[in-house]
């Protein structure tokens, strides 16, 4: 039989704000275990949630980023259960109404195979506003287990999509897409290994061409695009073949185990708590006027989108180019820096996602930490622009500048990188070349056109490589031509 | 206190006393500490105390007011009930549970109190967690009704009401989520008042029913819970169901007039279960109103049958989330022995609370657990707005209403311990309020007597539209002009009882 996968994806953003979203407690990551955890974090008895307005703001920013519904009244409401890291005993969630209701994202689904790339319309079913738990600290002292209450209270919004994703390729594109488009819009800073961005995948299969979902088991707590294509492809064939054996699907929440690559189950459905939600006596419910949503998307950058759409036009890049130029804020500031600084466009684009993105992958570094900055490439480029160095010369001196070795034109000089256009010195260089060559001048003439290309290499060597070759063909022409 | 009349004060009364130095906060305190520990270790109404940090503000006090910068009630001995967390005191909430706990910060209302030159006398007795109607149920003891020993002073508030009633403070605070204030203020024969849900903040104060809780003064008259409400009152940003509103003063309306005044009376609050007694003392205070010039209209709430059921299902869902915290893990009790996690959450609030905080812990799980939420928690929610739409149509007929605060006088320890529904039926005249979120409050209005004892002080409740607390402060404060139920105080017999 053949089987379709069914994926769908609830993902934590930790909102980018100053303080926990009910406190004015710091939500800064790495501080010694306890030292942000004030009277509310702790739950002391007596204290009270106030809504942080900052991870309000991120929310609608969201919602208006994905061209959702945004909730004129939503509510908080409380999920009632008992952990050691969440100190009052439940967890402010949103549940019947969230702050942002339905919308979309689409997702550019890479060539795999014989698959081309596609693109995809993912529906996102909701976005709710709440809180992150603390921590459980094992080991720290002997026989004992700790409680850093650091994170609790952190802002969360958990964004949920329908079981629209038939493959983990899919998944995955959807995960990366988010996670660019949270970081573009500047809700979530998108660091994976802080936890700032956390995944739980619910994977279900069913025969193909079937339209009723199988029992789902959720993948909790994915932390990186790897483990997700990973965890979804075992439990996608763990699923089928428990099928195929006969086996019936439990619903369960299970864990992905990157030593071994296996997903287990960590606690069945069944056992699962009833959470007891109920509307929080302690916070009103959050209104948003059509003037608070005016006032975020006045405060909202250019989506991918449209400014994927505005390269096409403005620099007549290809959609590819401009697909990839907008896949990161980086990666498109990092562009739009070199062409204020006077680089052409698709040059520019060139270099941004060959030289440099290889160089960067290659070394696993960020663009933010890249050694090459936006202004000094513009100039390296106009320096190919104005004739100073060949394409060959620039790499050299993209090497020596990521190598630290200084600037464009230092480098060049240092490195004795410009290239000869000087059409007295080249033709003197030719006549030489053509000199001692006379056998393949006249294979040329004889009419073998490789001979040509032959005297072009002769005479580049002669030059150190400094010749400029457009201007070494055209003299080159004009001699053997007279 | 030698001087008894020192002790049956007014807060207007102490402040110019204190503020023209014929007596100093110090000495006043002090005579206050005396009284304290001369009657406390009978009635227990007084849980915690503190000499050297009462006494110390009490120093600051008399500085500030030498230093001609007092407010109106610096230098006076406040008594506050232990739901309010104090910075530097133990926190208890009357419960096992909190027994150890001493706060780290200050409830909005403490730091009120603080702002404003008042003295910390120490923290009152309580029902645990505020539930209960006698006081009973707090772990570290009953109180006594300073009126008559045998009897409780009502609940939750009820150490905060001993010790109003009995002179041992110069006015306390109380907490009202069903009628905490109210029909402990109606035993032991003081003014009391609830404000509209809002007006003051409960930031600090533990929680027991997050959207019913309120704070409020517990005083001898009406005026002086007025001078109480400018302290307490007053919009916080740290509670998001407080009010914005503009500091008001609730003396400003005290010496107006009432004729005029309409007052309805609500058919169901003198019905069946209302002990005849008590129906006779407010008959009477409604004559003195009428005397007054006040115009009588007959009423009707008809869901007020409904407002126990609505609230022993919604007050105990809030109260089953809010003591979730109580865990063992950070603070509080922790059982000394457990196997595992389950286990020590369980010991530990198996041991940390009583009876009935277990029992309104599990009637709220109940009641929000999956199957049951919506014919329970939802259509009590729905009642709810039902009861708070039966007071809007009242208002368009009369300006407060008025009945009992409560369907007896105070009865005897013990005798309804065993009997919930006996105790829940205490509140039955005051519920309904919390619900619709209107303020409340108990005058002193005559005494009924008792079949083996004393005559015990009645209560006459007088309900007001939301935000009303200006015009139902006058509203008793002119019957406080006529008679003077509020002045009278118990003879506290010396020692055990």
């Amino acid at each position: 039989m053949e089987w379709e996968v069914v994926i769908g994806l609830e993902t934590h953003t930790q909102l980018q704000t100053v303080s926990k979203i009910f406190s004015g407690a710091s939500v800064k990551y790495g501080a010694e275990p306890n030292t942000q955890a004030c009277e509310v974090s702790l739950a002391l008895p007596g204290v009270l949630p106030v809504l942080n307005k900052q991870a309000v703001h991120c929310a609608i920013k969201f919602g208006l980023a994905i061209n959702a519904e945004i909730a004129p009244r939503s509510v908080f409401a409380r999920k009632n259960y008992f952990y050691p890291d969440l100190p009052k005993g439940y967890q402010i969630s949103q549940f019947e109404l969230p702050v942002v209701g339905k919308g979309a994202i689409t997702i550019q689904v890479p060539a795999a195979g014989k698959q081309s790339a596609y693109e995809k319309v993912v529906n996102i079913t909701r976005a709710h506003l709440e809180e992150d738990a603390g921590k459980s600290v094992h080991g720290a002292v002997e026989g004992m287990s700790g409680i850093d209450l650091n994170r609790a209270g952190t802002p969360l919004l958990e964004i949920v999509t329908e079981p629209d994703m038939r493959s983990a390729a899919e998944a995955v594109a959807y995960a990366k897409k988010l996670h660019e488009l949270v970081q573009w819009i500047g809700i979530c800073d998108g660091n994976m290994q802080e936890g700032s961005f956390r995944c739980d995948v619910n994977v279900s299969v069913r025969p193909k061409g079937s339209d009723k979902l199988g029992t789902r088991r959720e993948i909790k707590n994915l932390n990186s695009f790897k483990f997700m294509t990973q965890a979804i492809e075992y439990e996608t064939r763990w699923q089928i073949e428990t099928l195929e054996d006969g086996g019936k699907i439990q619903q369960a929440t299970v864990l992905f185990n990157p030593d071994t690559g296996e997903t287990r189950a960590m606690r069945s459905k069944e056992e699962a708590n009833d959470y007891r939600y109920f509307p929080d006596p302690d916070l009103l419910p959050l209104v948003i006027s059509e003037q608070d949503k005016a006032r975020v998307q006045a405060d909202m950058p250019e989506l991918p989108a449209a400014m994927k759409a505005r390269l096409e036009a403005k620099f007549a890049l290809s959609s590819y180019d401009a697909s990839s130029l907008t896949a990161s804020r980086e990666l498109a500031d990092y562009f739009m820096a070199a062409i204020d600084a006077g680089a052409e466009p698709k040059q520019t684009a060139n270099w941004v996602m060959g030289s440099l993105s290889a160089k960067l992958n290659s070394e696993d570094k960020d663009l933010s930490s890249s050694p090459i900055s936006a202004q000094q490439l513009a100039q390296l480029l106009k320096r190919i622009s104005d004739g100073t160095i060949s394409n060959n010369a620039a790499k050299q001196v993209f090497d020596a500048m990521w190598q630290g070795e200084g600037e464009v034109d230092s480098i060049i000089a240092a490195k004795g990188l410009k290239q000869e256009s000087d059409s007295g010195a080249i033709e003197a260089i030719i006549d030489e070349v053509l000199a001692a060559n006379a056998a393949m001048v006249e294979e040329f003439k004889a009419g073998k056109e490789k001979a040509f290309n032959a005297l072009v290499g002769q005479a580049m060597k002669a030059s150190k490589g400094k010749a400029n070759p457009a201007q070494v063909n055209d003299i080159l022409k004009k001699k053997l031509q007279a | 206190m030698a001087n008894n009349e020192l002790s049956n004060g007014s807060l207007k009364g102490y402040a110019q006393l204190l503020q023209s130095k014929q007596i100093s906060s110090l000495e006043l305190t002090q005579a206050f500490l005396q009284r304290i520990k001369q009657y406390n270790p009978c009635i227990n109404a007084y849980i915690a105390l503190d000499e050297d940090k009462t006494l110390a503000q009490a120093r600051a006090a008399d500085a500030r007011i030498a230093a001609g910068s007092a407010a109106p009630l610096t230098g006076i001995p406040i008594a506050q009930k232990d739901i309010f967390c104090a910075e530097g005191w133990p926190t208890t909430c009357g419960s096992k549970m909190l027994a150890n706990f001493v706060a780290p910060y200050d409830a909005h209302v403490i730091s009120q109190f603080n702002a404003a030159g008042a003295v910390n006398l120490g923290k009152t007795n309580m029902d645990e967690f505020a539930m209960g109607s006698s006081n009973e149920t707090s772990y570290f003891g009953g109180v006594k009704n300073p009126w008559s020993y045998d009897r409780v002073p009502g609940g939750s508030s009820g150490g905060s009401a001993a010790a109003v009633a009995a002179r041992l403070c110069a006015a306390a605070t109380g907490t009202d989520t069903g009628g905490s204030i109210r029909q402990p203020a109606s035993l032991c024969g003081f003014t009391g008042l609830k404000p509209t849900y809002g007006v003051v903040s409960r930031f600090g104060m533990i929680a027991f029913a997050s959207s019913l809780d309120q704070a409020g003064p517990m005083a001898k008259s009406a005026e002086d819970c007025a001078l109480m409400m400018n302290v307490m009152a007053g919009f916080d940003e740290r509670d998001s169901t407080s009010l914005d509103r503009a500091k008001e003063d609730y003396c400003r309306d005290l010496a107006k007039p009432l004729a005029g005044l309409k007052i309805g009376l609500p058919k169901e609050f003198f019905a069946e279960g209302l002990s005849a007694e008590v129906g006779q003392v407010i008959e009477n205070a409604i004559a003195e109103y009428k005397k007054l010039g006040a115009e009588i209209v007959n009423i009707s709430l008809p869901n007020t049958g409904l407002s126990i059921p609505v609230y022993y299902v919604l007050a105990p869902a809030e109260a089953s989330s809010n003591l979730s915290r109580y865990d063992g893990v950070r603070y509080g009790h922790r059982a000394a022995e457990y196997t595992d996690l389950m286990d020590m959450y369980c010991k530990s609030r198996a041991e940390g609370f009583g009876a009935e905080v277990k029992r309104r812990i599990l009637i709220g799980t109940y009641v929000l657990s999956a199957g049951y939420y919506d014919a329970y928690y939802l259509k009590a929610q729905q009642i709810r707005r039902l009861i708070a739409q039966d007071f809007v149509e009242a208002f368009k007929q009369c300006d407060v209403i008025m009945g009992p605060a409560a369907p007896s006088t105070a009865f005897k320890a013990g005798e309804k311990v065993d009997d919930p529904v006996a105790m829940y039926l205490q509140d039955i005249y005051t519920i309904s309020t919390n619900l619709a979120g209107l303020p409340g409050m108990s005058v002193p209005a005559g005494f009924a007597p008792s079949q083996d004892g004393p005559a015990l002080p009645v209560g006459l409740q007088i309900i007001g539209n939301y935000f009303d607390e200006a015009r139902m402060l006058n509203v008793a404060h002119q019957y406080q002009q006529v008679t003077d139920w509020h002045t009278l105080a118990p003879n506290l017999p010396e020692g055990k009882a």
